[in-house]
């Protein structure tokens, strides 16, 4: 059962982090990678840029236009995702609650069921 | 490698996993990779040599091949030196050491050792015993290869640690017990994806039946493996009906009964007149037999739900009610027996001991529907909407719902 993890993040407690806390950061996401891959349950991982380098392309009642920015005006922001295939919801929160991430104030990993994969021809 | 296709695909992929499986009663599931290696390099050989020089006896020319293949391994080991003791015992001759059909169980039983996890087992029972490669086990569960191997990789280094005594005497049924579960799971994800478009990954389904009839050649006295036999053939033969033209599901209610696949059917129908008879029935048995009363229904008008109700009740027992899953389906039979505002009185119990059943909400749906209770239908409807992860479930619910809010509108096409 694939679960995808969701990495919600706010710019602003990313700046207040110590340079050690980032360390930490740095280094919790590399062993929580080579834990899942080491279980077979590591299926792809992506970070996201700045949220102030998005772009949102959207229809104004005749056709799509582009502007800058977010697609939601809010604190925090997506920075991110791990793709897992789990055995079950449960695994897949037990997981979640190892990301770095989940254990700093102000921010927080949200756990979601996929429904649907296509992985191309790769 | 990819696999050698002269001798024809079955007859190589029969002779793999028996190979495997003497290797590694002879040396202990510790050396799983070695002699793994072993008998790939055998059906290499194999390949190059046979379109030239066929063997008398293909098994056992592949047995000793892959035992010299595992010496020659052992000895350029450095790390294995002082092992080498170990290399006397191949020194004993070749004979035919037992029915094939043994080896197979062994190494199923090996494959599906409780102490994997589920998706261990089953990807490691795919390819050792299955014989399908990697790739072929990733594209049927849509994950990257990595992510396989690294499992496979996993549950073999697993299985080292553990060196489970592969020929340790025990109940059989007790230890068939494991195998059966892999195989069911192996089947039913092919039917209903728990996450994923349409099921229609037939492949998964007929690997599990294959593996099911090897299973029932190895243990033809247990009629648990004969049910869950019957009941993959019997599930199997609705698939031509089950999915429709836009990949949507249709429920069994619905669905055009002359669409199944009669020789499954047939075949079904025929292991459980020779089975269920005076047998003291296990789970497997007892959903055949339920499969096995729809097969005989034209249609739902004509089932016998006192039958499927009766049989549900017994499962409930034989399970000692550990399953909710069965009491839910018990409770839509009773709905067809007596009517759904019985049945919803018996649903809310059910629902109130267990709050997170899957189902629960698409089953209070249905029967609100057929009571007439129409608003409270399309909020159950949407409550199961959210609740599953199937898309082809989803789809079903929101074509019920549409028809339920929008009755002059026809359903989708």
């Amino acid at each position: 059962m694939k679960y995808l993890i969701l990495m919600h993040v706010d710019p602003a407690v990313l700046e207040q982090l110590t340079e050690e806390q980032q360390q930490a950061i740095g280094e919790g996401h590399g062993q929580f990678m080579a834990a899942t891959k080491e279980n077979g349950e590591f299926i792809s991982t992506q970070a996201l840029g700045d949220p102030s380098r998005s772009k949102v392309v959207r229809s104004n009642g005749e056709g799509p236009e582009v502007t800058d920015g977010p697609f939601v005006e809010a604190k925090e922001f997506m920075g991110g995702f791990y793709l897992l295939d789990v055995e079950d919801e449960a695994r897949a929160i037990e997981l979640a609650s190892l990301i770095p991430d989940a254990s700093i104030p102000g921010l927080a990993v949200e756990v979601r069921p996929v429904v649907f994969s296509d992985l191309g021809d790769g | 490698m990819s696999r050698p296709s002269s001798a024809g695909e079955g007859l190589w992929r029969e002779l793999a996993p028996q190979t495997l499986a003497r290797l590694l009663r002879t040396y202990g599931s510790s050396q799983f990779d070695l002699c793994e290696d072993a008998v790939q390099e055998a059906l290499i050989d194999a390949y190059v040599r046979w379109p030239a020089d066929p063997p008398d006896d293909p098994q056992a020319w592949l047995a000793t091949t892959a035992r010299r293949r595992y010496v020659d391994r052992v000895r350029s080991d450095q790390r294995r030196r002082d092992r080498e003791g170990r290399v006397a015992l191949l020194e004993e001759p070749l004979g035919r050491e037992g029915a094939q059909s043994d080896d197979t169980l062994l190494l199923l039983q090996l494959c599906c050792d409780p102490a994997l996890s589920r998706s261990a087992q089953v990807a490691l029972t795919l390819r050792a015993v299955a014989g399908l490669t990697t790739e072929q086990i990733a594209n049927a569960y849509q994950l990257p290869v990595a992510t396989i191997a690294q499992r496979i990789t996993r549950a073999k280094r697993r299985l080292a640690t553990l060196d489970s005594d592969l020929s340790r005497p025990g109940d059989a049924a007790e230890r068939l017990a494991p195998v059966l579960d892999v195989l069911y799971v192996m089947f039913t994800e092919a039917h209903h994806t728990t996450t994923g478009a349409p099921a229609q990954n037939t492949d998964l389904a007929r690997e599990a039946i294959h593996l099911a009839r090897l299973l029932r050649q190895a243990a033809p006295d247990s009629t648990e493996v004969a049910g869950l036999l019957a009941l993959m053939l019997l599930t199997e033969a609705r698939h031509p009906a089950r999915v429709g033209q836009q990949g949507e599901l249709i429920p069994l209610d619905e669905q055009d009964r002359t669409r199944w696949d009669r020789r499954l059917v047939d075949e079904g129908l025929a292991l459980l007149d020779v089975v269920a008879p005076g047998a003291d029935a296990g789970p497997y048995l007892l959903q055949a037999c339920i499969a096995g009363v729809h097969a005989h229904a034209a249609d739902t008008e004509t089932t016998d739900w006192l039958e499927i109700h009766a049989l549900y009740t017994v499962l409930e027992h034989t399970t000692d009610g550990r399953n909710p899953m069965i009491a839910l389906n018990r409770i839509v039979a009773y709905g067809m027996l007596r009517g759904p505002e019985e049945a919803l009185s018996q649903l809310d119990d059910l629902a109130a001991s267990h709050p997170r059943l899957a189902r629960v909400d698409a089953v209070r749906a249905h029967l609100l529907e057929r009571a007439g209770r129409v608003d409270e239908a399309a909020a159950s409807y949407r409550l199961a909407i959210a609740a599953t992860v199937n898309v082809a479930e989803q789809g079903h619910l929101r074509d019920r719902l549409r028809r339920l809010t929008a009755p002059d509108q026809p359903p989708r096409t």
